[in-house]
């Protein structure tokens, strides 16, 4: 605290700076959740009649109840996907040696860097030239082609850091291979795992580029919310964008604790991913 | 056992029961272009303790972990008791390992770790509990049942260690340096009871080290090894008296090797001179500190080499003195009984028998 404040005596100027960057980047938040919450809707600055009206209507309103919905399955089934096959894909960069492993490698983490319009749209036409109609399901694929990397990236991460004597002591206790997977190497993968997840279900429930080619019929939340966009930004949507916000942070915030816990490591570094 | 065209040493008779538990034949492993074994043969007896003693990089972790099965061969042969062990992944091996970083199971407790080797093969499950407080009661950490491995000190865990080891009631248990860890004291107190349960199990222990002295302490033999090559295998006593090289001979204790020219049963080094089995030529003589004599009267036993030599350096450590002699140009060591300060020239004897011919 003394050492901060000594440093904002000596550089007022950096102070003012930082204030800025923090109120371009937390204002319009902050305008958003301020509005949800006028009665005037959208219109009128400074707000004058508070009010939780638009919440009520948001919670009567059953297109967006829907649409969460699509997300939340979507989200949940992105997380089971990509957790599933990014643990395999760790586990082969961990312990297996094969031809072409550094191009497997980097293969892996491809999705990461690659922009979401050439994921969505490679998968697009995947899609129609294999007849395969657009429905939440070809959602979830593109959500988990993009999040394999961040599966793999976490649990690789978590696997270095297992003691592998500790396998070694259970296959000499007599612990098959296979139970010593499920018995030694999952419960040290545990907090890996969860953290992953976290991660991979908040990216999953505010994706919109990959989502965007691959809907069909059944719209996810971002997208719904886009939709109605287009008529207008309504209070309405500055209410469920609040609730969004608010989820999105306690997850974050979750998220940030287990990996600190993981790694034992500042975690800021790791949320600077895309 | 010795292979035809090996040159390994022959192994003293061993300890134990008697009967071979395990046998190596001719084993070597190389990484890479590494050879870290060099066709090592060697016999464990049942019931025997056997401590592999080496420097880093000897080879004596390697040969652990290719009896544990977390290594393979590169050639050569594992048996245990007329089974090829080899062949045999580390879950079928009737063989349980104390690993030097312990490897406890971090989520799991105390009671969990030592029962988990009795969870997995199968055990009957009314049996587990009682089995698993046997193990524990053996080491004397029934009280920390429900603990994790985290809220132990490094004493407790190395115990924890021993009795998950100990529960499945391995045939030969293999244990990686695990007292190295360990502060001097609680090693001291842990040698203790190491060998003590050794005694009442009965079970063999193969048992790697780098400090001679635990080695010596534990030890019905003593395997050491060299560069991945077995230098000597015999009893504590017999490999200090008798070293079969010069290196077994200065790191088992300190000695004085001297460079000697043998002809016709006539060995000799400088001045000194003293009748030797070896043939003609020139041989190498491991003396140890403790075998020259002080002789302040100038009398010393028949048959004895005498010397005058320059007290150059004296170290008194409580019982005993340690000397630093200057003889021609040749330093010698030597410990005798605690007697006041020495100086100048003084006479000194040895008897021919001390003066052991080893190999290079």
């Amino acid at each position: 605290m003394k050492r901060s404040s000594q440093l904002n005596r000596r550089s007022p100027l950096l102070a003012i700076y930082a204030l800025l960057v923090f109120a371009f980047l937390y204002l319009p938040i902050v305008v958003l959740i301020l509005y949800s919450f006028n009665r005037d809707g959208v219109g009128g600055f400074p707000p004058k009649h508070l009010t939780i009206a638009w919440y009520r209507l948001l919670f009567t309103d059953s297109a967006i109840w829907d649409s969460v919905l699509n997300s939340l399955l979507v989200a949940a089934a992105a997380v089971v996907l990509s957790l599933t096959l990014g643990l395999l894909a760790a586990l082969a960069l961990d312990r297996a040696t094969f031809p072409g492993k550094s191009i497997f490698r980097r293969l892996v983490l491809l999705p990461l860097i690659l922009p979401g319009i050439i994921t969505g749209l490679s998968l697009l036409m995947f899609a129609v030239l294999r007849g395969l109609p657009l429905s939440l399901v070809t959602v979830l694929l593109g959500h988990g082609t993009a999040l394999i990397s961040v599966a793999t990236t976490e649990l690789f991460a978590g696997l270095q850091k297992i003691d592998r004597a500790q396998e070694e002591a259970s296959l000499d206790l007599g612990a098959t291979p296979w139970q010593t997977f499920w018995r030694v190497t999952l419960p040290n993968l545990k907090l890996s795992l969860i953290a992953a997840g976290l991660l991979i279900f908040t990216l999953s429930m505010d994706e919109i580029a990959v989502t965007f080619f691959l809907i069909g019929r059944d719209n996810t939340l971002p997208l719904e919310i886009w939709a109605r966009l287009r008529r207008g930004i309504t209070p309405e949507i500055n209410a469920i964008s609040t609730l969004i916000f608010a989820v999105s942070v306690i997850l974050i915030l979750v998220w940030y604790q287990i990996r600190t816990r993981t790694t034992g490591k500042e975690a800021h570094e790791l949320l600077e991913r895309p | 056992m010795t292979l035809p065209g090996s040159s390994q040493p022959q192994a003293a008779p061993i300890a134990g029961s008697g009967d071979v538990l395990l046998e190596v034949r001719n084993l070597a492993k190389n990484f890479a272009a590494r050879e870290v074994l060099r066709h090592i043969s060697l016999e464990i007896a049942s019931g025997e303790f056997l401590t592999l003693l080496g420097e880093s990089g000897s080879g004596k972790t390697t040969l652990l972990r290719l009896i544990a099965g977390f290594e393979q061969p590169s050639s050569g042969e594992i048996w245990m008791s007329g089974e090829r062990l080899d062949t045999l992944p580390p879950y079928k091996r009737r063989v349980n390992t104390v690993f030097q970083s312990y490897a406890l199971f971090p989520h799991l407790t105390v009671e969990e770790n030592v029962g988990y080797g009795l969870q997995v093969s199968g055990a009957a499950k009314p049996e587990i509990p009682g089995r698993v407080t046997e193990a524990l009661q053996m080491v004397k950490m029934q009280e920390f049942a429900t603990s994790r491995p985290a809220k132990l000190s490094g004493g407790q865990q190395q115990r924890v260690a021993l009795a998950r080891a100990l529960v499945n009631r391995p045939k030969l248990l293999l244990l990686d340096e695990p007292l190295s860890a360990l502060d001097a004291n609680l090693r001291k107190q842990m040698q203790g009871e190491l060998k003590s349960l050794q005694r009442e199990l009965r079970i063999t222990f193969l048992f790697v080290t780098h400090d001679q002295d635990e080695a010596m302490a534990l030890s019905d033999r003593i395997a050491l090894l060299k560069d991945g090559g077995l230098e000597q295998v015999a009893s504590p006593r017999e490999i200090y008296a008798r070293p079969a090289t010069s290196y077994t001979a200065r790191f088992i204790g300190q000695t004085n090797l001297l460079r000697a020219e043998i002809v016709d049963g006539v060995a000799r080094c400088g001045s000194l001179c003293w009748n030797a089995t070896p043939s003609n030529g020139a041989a190498l003589f491991s003396l140890r500190p403790e075998s020259i004599h002080l002789s302040p009267d100038g009398a010393v036993p028949a048959g004895a080499v005498r010397f005058r030599a320059v007290v150059r350096q004296q170290i008194f450590s409580g019982s005993s003195e340690h000397l630093e002699l200057d003889l021609s140009g040749q330093s010698l060591r030597v410990r005798i009984p605690a007697r006041g300060p020495l100086s100048g020239e003084q006479e000194f004897w040895f008897s021919p028998a001390d003066a052991v011919a080893v190999r290079k």
